[in-house]
């Protein structure tokens, strides 16, 4: 009887086994989190972290950028000219000019002239700037931190940064979503 | 029979990352079934767009190129 009964049982779980293709392409189908640490502040970096931020989370992927060092005076308002509360950190932002909008290039900055350059031929070949892929990004739910620690050396306050950033955080919850599985990348 | 296409993305002209992100955008506002059809000009679109309908599990219904322009159409998962 037994026997019988056994051979029997699979075949009673084949409607209940048949969907399961889709449930293993489901499971294919989700990614991981994307951890992106932005710790530079050129032009051209920027961009490669906004073009992937943005990628990112048009893929469906939960996606933070943690936004240290030299590129935290990218999250600054453009608006914004000096930052800092000492002339130490006045004299830093007067130097690295706050805003998406003003990140010069590592090389061939030419006072500007590359940037420049770089700006018409972007428009000319339809790239989105540094500045529209940000909005694309926080439009599609990439979540920027910014570093408590970097706003406090460079005296830069909330009411400096652009609209719709995160709860500043340090490096521990940074080394948290990397150990519970977050893609990242150091640029 | 042809296929009922719901919404249009063109992104004609424009160059990586935004033909995916225009369609990222577009699919959030649709419902589950409806197709989009995407227009695109950046010859990296047929690799990209097959990566991103294997990542995010909606259909690639159909794809093909005509005269430099790329053609997809897409199934809201």
């Amino acid at each position: 009887m037994t026997a019988v009964a056994e051979p029997a049982m699979p075949i009673a779980n084949e409607p209940s086994v048949a969907p399961a293709p889709a449930v293993e392409e489901g499971d294919a189908a989700k990614p991981k989190d994307v951890l992106i640490i932005l710790y530079s502040g050129e032009l051209e970096k920027t961009w490669a972290a906004m073009i992937l931020a943005s990628t990112s989370a048009a893929m469906g992927v939960k996606t933070r950028v943690f936004v240290t060092f030299w590129g935290f005076q990218t999250f600054v308002k453009d608006s914004k000219r000096i930052t800092g509360e000492n002339w130490m950190q006045k004299m830093l932002s007067f130097m690295q000019r706050p805003g998406i909008s003003h990140r010069k290039l590592s090389k061939m900055n030419f006072l500007g002239m590359g940037p420049w350059m770089m700006g018409s031929l972007a428009k000319k070949y339809g790239t989105a700037s540094p500045k529209e892929l940000l909005a694309m990004a926080q439009e599609l739910g990439v979540e920027f931190l910014p570093c408590q620690m970097t706003m406090d050396l460079f005296g830069i306050s909330k009411d400096d940064l652009i609209e719709g950033m995160s709860e500043p955080v340090g490096a521990a919850s940074v080394i948290a979503l990397m150990t519970e599985g977050a893609a990242p990348l150091f640029i | 029979m042809p296929l009922e296409i719901a919404q249009t993305v063109d992104a004609k002209g424009l160059s990586c990352p935004m033909p995916i992100v225009k369609t990222a955008q577009a699919v959030k506002l649709m419902v589950s079934g409806q197709l989009l059809e995407v227009l695109a000009t950046d010859a990296g679109s047929t690799k990209d767009f097959a990566a991103w309908c294997k990542t995010t599990g909606n259909e690639l219904v159909e794809s093909s190129v005509e005269g430099g322009v790329y053609r997809f159409v897409l199934r809201r998962k």
